[in-house]
């Protein structure tokens, strides 16, 4: 590993310090603050590093030895061509950041539960960041994989960190069905190598734009078929798409909730960064084939994800299905890869990129405010939501914009999402799912309203009070705020994903 | 100009929320006055657009989300800017008409006011993104209005006119992506003067996602269902801000975008378009018939209403020779002085129901001595309504039967049953309400008060000009009618 290696790697690799520095602050006997403050502060670092990474590979600045810079662009290779350094993972690094200083700051009064294992809660979700990072950096297989189980396996911890029978069970759950999903990976992996002769995904594209050259429909052929396939399997289970969502209520029912919040959000779009990774890069000239093995995956992830959601009482249950549905609406966007124009500027990943960040952002809201809530009513009932309004005007509110955003009702970022990655696929000739997603935003609305609904119209049942957290108050107002700013100003963002995915694919 | 005239209301809102205290009085007099500014801003608006000139004008234009070529774009033609002038008026009179709200006044206020702000964007909008995002925003007022002020199965009604409308508007995404990813724009004052003819989808099929969308929102039978629901469990301000200007954002995009952007294709869909129209028209008035309660009975006949503007807009499937811009411009009337109409009844129906805590038309009778201000109101709507010489009514309807009759003789002739119905019913229900024996139990009854009048004369006024002289608004329309006719010719 040479200084350069150091200097590109240093996002993971100062996450991972910091991780090492909240476990010495717990040690120390400090007040509480100090884990909390250690973990959140010291997220500037990697942020730091990262930012530096994005203007290195957009050339505005050049720290690195000019002459590598010049040799390979945008797309800076670290540890022999195994991880790539570009703005495509680097967006996705920052996303990563953004969730675990939001979901950290939001879980300060909540750690309470488990208070002599605050800072094993901490260390491990960066871990799992960590492990997330070098997913969506991950440029070969072999690294992919260790990434995918480093990012996992802090994860069960995580899910099982409760410590009751529910919270056991998610973890259990978790670590069995991930494992299963695990070894269908690496046996997809092992096909695919066998096909290829190569881990490398450039290597692989090579290979298989020969095989496949002049052929549609068999993935070129079938070994390389029951690879892909299994890859899929694999990744689904990450991304919670149907049929690979068994997982997905129970552990997000079982696991603490600044838990489910981070793994409804993170590990979901790294699995989305691996995805489009191997298949924009190794199974590139096989797009027509897998887009329509992910169009179909997406059609029945939104069906089956919304009609399950709208018999759910438990909310935690029901922002599983509607995280279901979700991973339905962005294999929208990924199945309309068909929709690139000729200069490589593909505008299925972009929009699938922006509403990633979208539901990042929305889905954290959601969970915050949950959390809050949570802190009143001590049920995940949602009919113990009941008179909200009254007893929390602005949490009430908060949750109303998450959810409209889920629903996809203007003015929030769940609409301009929605709107690019339905524009996206239009234009890959993919009315027809377009048509199933639009249905399926009606009926989403039905189960997302009627959370509404028992906020602003039931009576309240009771008038438990809570200490006010000003930093889970702060984590609401930011990702609520974030929703309608982003969804009145969409450009922004948009214009940092399109830059995410120009020139690598 | 038109920017402020969007904006004012949501502002109000917001300034309701944020800055007001909890003092009913307050509340209610700073709505006002937002309602009233507002009314005067519609008014500056309607005024200055010349419609000698034609096409759009009073644009406002940015990049707002330059690379999906998302612009916000704000104009006014002919067709739209007497329906800002219609929301301005229907925004003060559904403010004057909530004065007797009892709970949560200050949400209230504030989602009336972002209500007219979702209204005002849908017909001042000329990008298809912007249009389709003010179209959606009026959804979340209306479901909080319904649900939270309303009566009856008001839960229910609200969620079923969420769904209903959210489900049009999906069809309508499906269909603006689609034109847009086939032309490259969302520039509607661009969209209408191209040829939409080779889309990546056939273009019948994108017109039908449009109607749909639409027809809804009219309503057109069979898609009418959550009218009634919405209308009868709406609180009174509701009903008429929903009756006066919600029904006419179906019209609306009916004639601007499936007529204006698929001229051929409405041209071969105007028998079927005819033939829809008249069911509304007669179903609906058959259904109203049966109906004691008066708010039902009310909205009941708005479908039937509603029929009318499909059936002037049919009347593009005239053969050459016969075709004339005036049955366009019967239906674009026709949604501007159904709103009017509709309105003041509404509005009535809501003062009688405040005072006498009953719809139930047997229970009524003789009301007219008691509050005789209130009845000619009343009767003024009812004749309205019923399509009088000399009010508002009249002159949507003749113009209407005069563009269809050369088209389809006999389907208009059918369709003058409905206003023969209509007369029936409307005299029914005033005779029974108003008139009659008077009854011991509505002794106490009072009449209208200054605050609750306000509505009643704003609306009369505008029937009875508009009446008298229907050039004020039928000049305006038709000259965004004329704008877009020339394409119906070829």
């Amino acid at each position: 590993m040479s200084p350069h290696d150091i200097y590109l790697l240093s996002p993971e690799i100062s996450l991972a310090a910091v991780a090492f520095m909240v476990v010495i602050a717990d040690m120390v006997n400090g007040p509480k603050r100090l884990v909390t403050g250690t973990a959140v502060i010291g997220l500037a670092i990697p942020l730091l590093f990262t930012v530096l990474l994005w203007g290195e590979v957009s050339d505005w600045w050049s720290l690195l030895d000019p002459q590598i810079g010049e040799q390979v662009g945008y797309s800076l290779p670290a540890l022999y061509g195994t991880l790539a350094v570009d703005r495509f993972a680097l967006f996705f690094k920052f996303l990563f950041i953004g969730s675990v200083g939001l979901v950290l700051l939001s879980s300060y009064g909540y750690v309470e539960r488990f208070a002599e294992r605050r800072s094993e809660f901490h260390v491990l979700i960066m871990l799992s960041a960590v492990g997330m990072m070098l997913m969506a950096a991950g440029t070969e297989l072999i690294t992919l994989y260790v990434a995918l189980e480093l990012a996992t396996l802090p994860l069960v911890a995580l899910a099982a960190f409760g410590g009751d029978r529910r919270s056991s069970e998610a973890g259990l759950k978790y670590l069995v069905l991930g494992a299963i999903a695990s070894a269908v990976l690496l046996y997809g992996m092992t096909l695919t190598f066998a096909f290829t002769g190569s881990t490398n995904l450039e290597s692989m594209a090579l290979v298989i734009g020969q095989a496949a050259a002049g052929t549609t429909g068999d993935f070129g052929g079938p070994l390389l078929a029951v690879g892909i396939v299994l890859l899929v399997a694999g990744f689904g289970f990450k991304i919670a798409a149907v049929p690979f969502h068994g997982w997905v209520p129970d552990v997000y029912e079982g696991s603490p909730l600044p838990a489910t919040a981070f793994l409804s959000v993170a590990s979901k779009a790294a699995g989305f960064a691996v995805i489009i990774r191997v298949f924009f890069t190794a199974f590139e000239s096989l797009e027509i084939d897998w887009s329509l093995l992910f169009a179909v995956i997406a059609a029945v992830s939104m069906t089956i994800g919304n009609l399950v959601a709208i018999a759910q009482t438990n909310v935690k249950r029901m922002l599983a299905y509607s995280t279901i549905a979700h991973a339905g609406y962005m294999l929208v966007g990924l199945a309309a890869v068909a929709s690139r124009t000729v200069d490589g500027v593909s505008i299925g990943s972009e929009t699938l990129l922006f509403y990633l960040g979208g539901y990042a952002v929305t889905n954290l809201a959601a969970f915050f405010a949950i959390m809050a809530i949570m802190e009143r009513t001590r049920s995940e009932l949602i009919e113990s939501f009941a008179g909200m309004s009254q007893r929390a005007p602005w949490l009430a509110l908060a949750l109303s914009v998450a959810l409209l955003s889920l629903t996809g009702i203007p003015p929030t970022v769940g609409f301009m999402a929605k709107l690019f990655v339905f524009g996206a696929a239009i234009k890959a000739d993919l009315a027809w799912l377009v048509a199933i997603g639009a249905v399926n935003s009606v009926i989403s609305a039905y189960f997302y309203l009627r959370v509404i609904r028992v906020m602003y119209l039931a009576e309240a049942t009771d008038d438990a009070k809570a200490p006010r957290v000003l930093s889970l108050d702060v984590s609401v107002a930011v990702t609520a705020v974030a929703v309608i700013v982003l969804g009145v100003w969409p450009q922004g963002l948009l214009e940092i994903a399109n830059r995410a995915v120009e020139r690598i694919f | 100009m038109l920017t402020a005239t969007v904006f004012l209301p949501l502002a109000g809102a917001i300034a309701i929320m944020v800055l007001l205290g909890n003092n009913p009085r307050g509340v209610k007099w700073f709505a006002a006055a937002i309602g009233i500014a507002e009314f005067v801003l519609s008014i500056i608006v309607f005024v200055k657009y010349d419609s000698a000139v034609g096409g759009f004008q009073l644009a406002e234009r940015f990049d707002w989300i330059p690379l999906m070529d998302i612009q916000y774009h704000l104009a006014i033609d002919g067709l739209s800017a007497p329906l800002i002038l219609l929301t301005g008026l229907l925004g003060l009179a559904a403010i004057y008409s909530s004065w007797s709200v009892a709970t949560r006044h200050k949400e209230y206020f504030a989602w009336l006011l972002v209500l007219q702000t979702a209204v005002m964007g849908v017909f001042a909008a000329q990008d298809f993104i912007l249009f389709f995002i003010f179209w959606e925003l009026e959804l979340i007022p209306m479901f909080f209005l319904i649900s939270i002020w309303g009566s009856g199965r008001k839960e229910y009604s609200a969620m079923k006119f969420l769904l209903f409308t959210f489900t049009g508007s999906a069809f309508m995404l499906v269909g603006l992506l689609t034109v847009f990813f086939s032309v490259n724009t969302f520039d509607m004052t661009q969209l209408v003067e191209m040829d939409l003819n080779n889309l990546i989808l056939p273009s019948q099929l994108v017109f039908a996602f449009f109607f749909i969308g639409f027809a809804i929102k009219l309503p057109i039978w069979p898609v009418h269902t959550w009218l009634p629901d919405a209308h009868t469990d709406a609180p009174t301000a509701v009903s008429v801000m929903l009756a006066g200007v919600l029904l006419k954002m179906g019209g609306y995009g009916l004639i601007r975008i499936n007529v204006s952007m698929f001229p051929d294709v409405a041209v071969d869909a105007a028998v079927p378009m005819a033939i829809l129209a008249v069911i509304s028209i007669i179903y609906g008035a058959m259904i109203t018939f049966r109906q004691s309660d008066l708010k039902r009975l009310v909205a009941n006949s708005s479908v039937s209403h509603m029929g009318f503007v499909l059936l002037g807009i049919s009347s593009i499937g005239a053969t050459a020779g016969n075709l004339s811009p005036i049955g366009l411009t019967g239906a674009a009337m026709q949604m501007f002085t159904h709103g009017t109409i509709t309105g003041l009844l509404f509005v009535m129906v809501g003062v009688v129901y405040d005072k006498a805590h009953t719809r139930h038309v047997p229970d009524l009778g003789g009301l007219a001595t008691r509050m005789p201000i209130a009845a000619v109101a009343f009767i003024v709507a009812g004749l309205a309504s019923l399509g009088l010489p000399g009010t508002s009514g009249f002159a949507a309807e003749i113009m209407i039967f005069l563009g269809t009759f050369p088209a389809y003789g006999a389907i208009t002739a059918l369709a003058t049953v409905g206003v023969l119905l209509a007369a029936g019913y409307v005299l029914w229900m005033v005779q029974r309400t108003l008139f009659g024996p008077q009854r011991e139990r509505w002794e106490y009854l009072t009449d209208v008060s200054a605050v609750e009048a306000v509505a009643p004369v704003l609306l009369m006024a505008a029937i009875l000009i508009v009446g008298v002289y229907p050039a004020i608004v039928s000049d305006v329309f038709r000259s965004g009618i004329n704008d877009l006719f020339p394409r119906l010719m070829e």
